[in-house]
């Protein structure tokens, strides 16, 4: 959703200066690794998002940027700088709370100006900026509020307009737009979005919701039980997951068990555990060498499973099978097909694509294929 | 049942508050009594008022008991204050629970056996470092403060368990030194415990009698003390009117928080 972007991503530019190093951090509690060595970097400009369910320790990374937390090792660098020792009162780095930790005492205008009174900078130009910064969250008719007079998308603008009124070097946003409800939220990731190009300044996320950080980020980094599965945008992340747990966790995935029989080229022959016919014999792309023998999963994506009465080629990914369950959706429909090995695959149909094509029902018996390319071959 | 409802609701009610204030009540009536014996009713008069107000050993009492609490109240909010948030924010330091139990031990702890301690602390001390030099009103505050501070700590306890520590973190992240971050966040926030802890710890001092015999010395009666012994010699209509005194302080000082406190509310609301 962004606009024209440069040809080359900092993050493939060999040359660009990170913002952000993190090295080998690791967090415990106790026996618990809530951050496992964890090493990422993030460069000036980005919308980063730390990706994971609950528990994933993507918080307590972001609270370890902060200076909340100390890492038990590793370091932290901002900007070139070591600030892994450095209180938070001494980052150039800020952070909207989930809570929003609005003081309720205070003001808007008093909350927004909080972090300016802490330096030495003059009366007039607090004013002059906590008035422009009232002005770009759209909230200055409501400077001499008190936070509880608010409702809780206002409060959630305060919250950034405090957390933005420094000009931090980076902003940390912890699950900003939790709180929010579905419609509101919508709206308020691409004013998120707008605000972080016009401001320039560097966003890591985190959420546990992935449509958010697919819409929003510029790269994100899927976590699990305190390490990092995959880093990568979200088209790479999506398309390409580098192993079964990101596979699962973004979006929906047909996934087959089975060993690679042969490589021809960048094609994988794989032939599926505990089935026979045309369902045993699956080819999928990949760049990579490997080994007749290797156990490995096939998944693809049910919007690239095509769903029909013709019998594709033999030779093509194919199954044959049962309609079993139709969801409509409006934009899409999905379709459950029961294979000959008893397993379910999913298959997704635009709306117009449905129409165009024979009318299958339930019970119906459908072909279903795709491309090669289409499939993902994860190796772990 | 004969009874109707309201007529028992009403009963119970009329019984509960009879029970609760019909002897302070009775202690205002016979304030306003002619007579010099307490029980027996001779007609209005506020002569016992004049002559409290001449009565230099009781007002003196009263005025030393006031200053106690006054002290007290005020040592004990920034000792309770201090030790309630080392308790709820300084995380799991060594000897928290050493201190969380000490902490809760003057509340359970028999005034007689706090008394009684402090008493043989003081002597000790005396002999030792030569300080305190006798007892008197700073031996009685210290005493006090040893057992109230423990209240005031746990309402500031109570009340920091359910702030949301982020808002603190908020002040840092945004260049607070936590100095700072206490005095502008923490304590404006809990402001509301640390008054009911400072007046729950002026009605602790003003009416303890137990650990003020103790702990006070010569020329250092407080009020309670000299009123019980009066009263051992007969009661004087006097201390009724001293009481009834009282009493109107304490109902004017309620009503003013009630209403500030209700103005306060209606405030937020707009």
């Amino acid at each position: 959703m962004a606009g024209p972007r440069p040809e080359l991503e900092a993050w493939q530019d060999p040359t660009a200066a990170p913002l952000v190093e993190i090295n080998g951090v690791t967090k415990t509690f106790g026996s618990h690794y809530a951050v496992d060595d964890v090493s990422l970097t993030i460069f000036p400009g980005e919308f980063f998002s730390l990706l994971g369910a609950s528990g994933c320790g993507k918080s307590t990374l972001l609270r370890v940027l902060a200076g909340f937390e100390r890492p038990d090792k590793g370091r932290v660098l901002i900007g070139g700088e070591d600030v892994t020792d450095l209180p938070p009162y001494r980052r150039p780095v800020n952070m909207m709370f989930q809570s929003y930790a609005l003081f309720p005492h205070l003001t808007v205008a008093d909350n927004v100006a909080f972090g300016l009174r802490q330096e030495r900078i003059p009366r007039g130009e607090i004013r002059q900026r906590v008035e422009d910064m009232l002005k770009l969250v759209r909230l200055n008719e409501f400077a001499r509020r008190k936070p509880d007079q608010l409702s809780g998308g206002q409060r959630q603008r305060v919250a950034l307009a405090r957390s933005l009124v420094k000009h931090p070097k980076l902003l940390l946003l912890d699950e900003p737009l939790g709180a929010l409800d579905r419609k509101l939220r919508e709206h308020t990731q691409f004013e998120l979005v707008n605000i972080q190009e016009r401001l320039g300044i560097t966003f890591i996320m985190v959420t546990h919701d992935q449509e958010e950080a697919m819409t929003m980020s510029t790269r994100m980094a899927v976590m699990n039980e305190g390490r990092i599965r995959q880093i990568g945008t979200p088209s790479e992340i999506y398309e390409f997951p580098s192993n079964r747990f990101v596979a699962g966790f973004i979006g929906a995935v047909n996934q087959f068990e089975g060993r690679v029989v042969e490589q021809q080229d960048d094609l994988l022959l794989v032939h599926v555990d505990d089935s026979e016919g045309d369902a045993a014999e699956l080819r999928v792309r990949s760049s990579q060498a490997v080994a007749p023998g290797t156990p490995v999963v096939v998944a693809v994506r049910p919007e690239k499973v095509r769903i029909g009465t013709t019998e594709p080629p033999a030779g093509d990914n194919r199954l044959h099978g049962r309609i079993e369950e139709i969801a409509y959706l409006g934009d899409v429909s999905i379709y459950h097909v029961r294979v000959p090995d008893g397993s379910l695959i999913e298959a997704q149909l635009t709306n117009r694509a449905r129409r165009a094509a024979a009318p299958l029902t339930w019970g119906d018996e459908a072909w279903l294929g795709w491309n090669s390319e289409d499939a993902v071959a994860l190796l772990e | 049942m004969t009874v109707r409802r309201p007529t028992l609701v009403f009963s119970l009610l009329a019984f509960g508050y009879a029970f609760l204030y019909t002897p302070i009540f009775s202690l205002i009536v016979y304030s306003f009594n002619e007579s010099r014996l307490v029980t027996v009713w001779a007609g209005f008069s506020t002569k016992w008022y004049v002559s409290l107000l001449h009565n230099e050993q009781l007002l003196g009492a009263a005025w030393i008991s006031l200053r106690i609490a006054l002290m007290n109240a005020t040592l004990a909010v920034v000792l309770g204050t201090l030790a309630g948030t080392a308790l709820v924010r300084f995380g799991r330091f060594r000897g928290r629970s050493a201190l969380a139990l000490m902490i809760g031990a003057p509340l359970v702890m028999p005034d007689v056996i706090l008394g009684l301690a402090s008493l043989l602390l003081f002597v000790a001390m005396e002999q030792l470092i030569g300080w305190p030099a006798g007892r008197g009103m700073t031996t009685i505050t210290i005493a006090h403060v040893t057992f109230s501070m423990a209240y005031v700590a746990v309402i500031v306890q109570s009340r920091l368990v359910r702030l949301d520590p982020s808002l603190e973190e908020a002040a840092m992240d945004l260049g607070a030194r936590p100095w700072k971050v206490f005095f502008v966040i923490t304590l404006p926030l809990i402001a509301p415990a640390l008054a009911a802890g400072w007046l729950l710890a002026f009605t602790l001092s003003l009416d303890d009698l137990v650990i003020a015999s103790f702990t006070s010395g010569p020329g250092a009666s407080t009020l309670p003390m000299v009123v019980y012994s009066s009263v051992r010699l007969g009661v004087s209509p006097e201390i009724n009117a001293l009481a009834t005194v009282l009493v109107a302080l304490v109902t004017i000082g309620i009503v003013i928080a009630g209403w500030s406190m209700q103005r306060k509310a209606r405030q937020t609301q707009v």
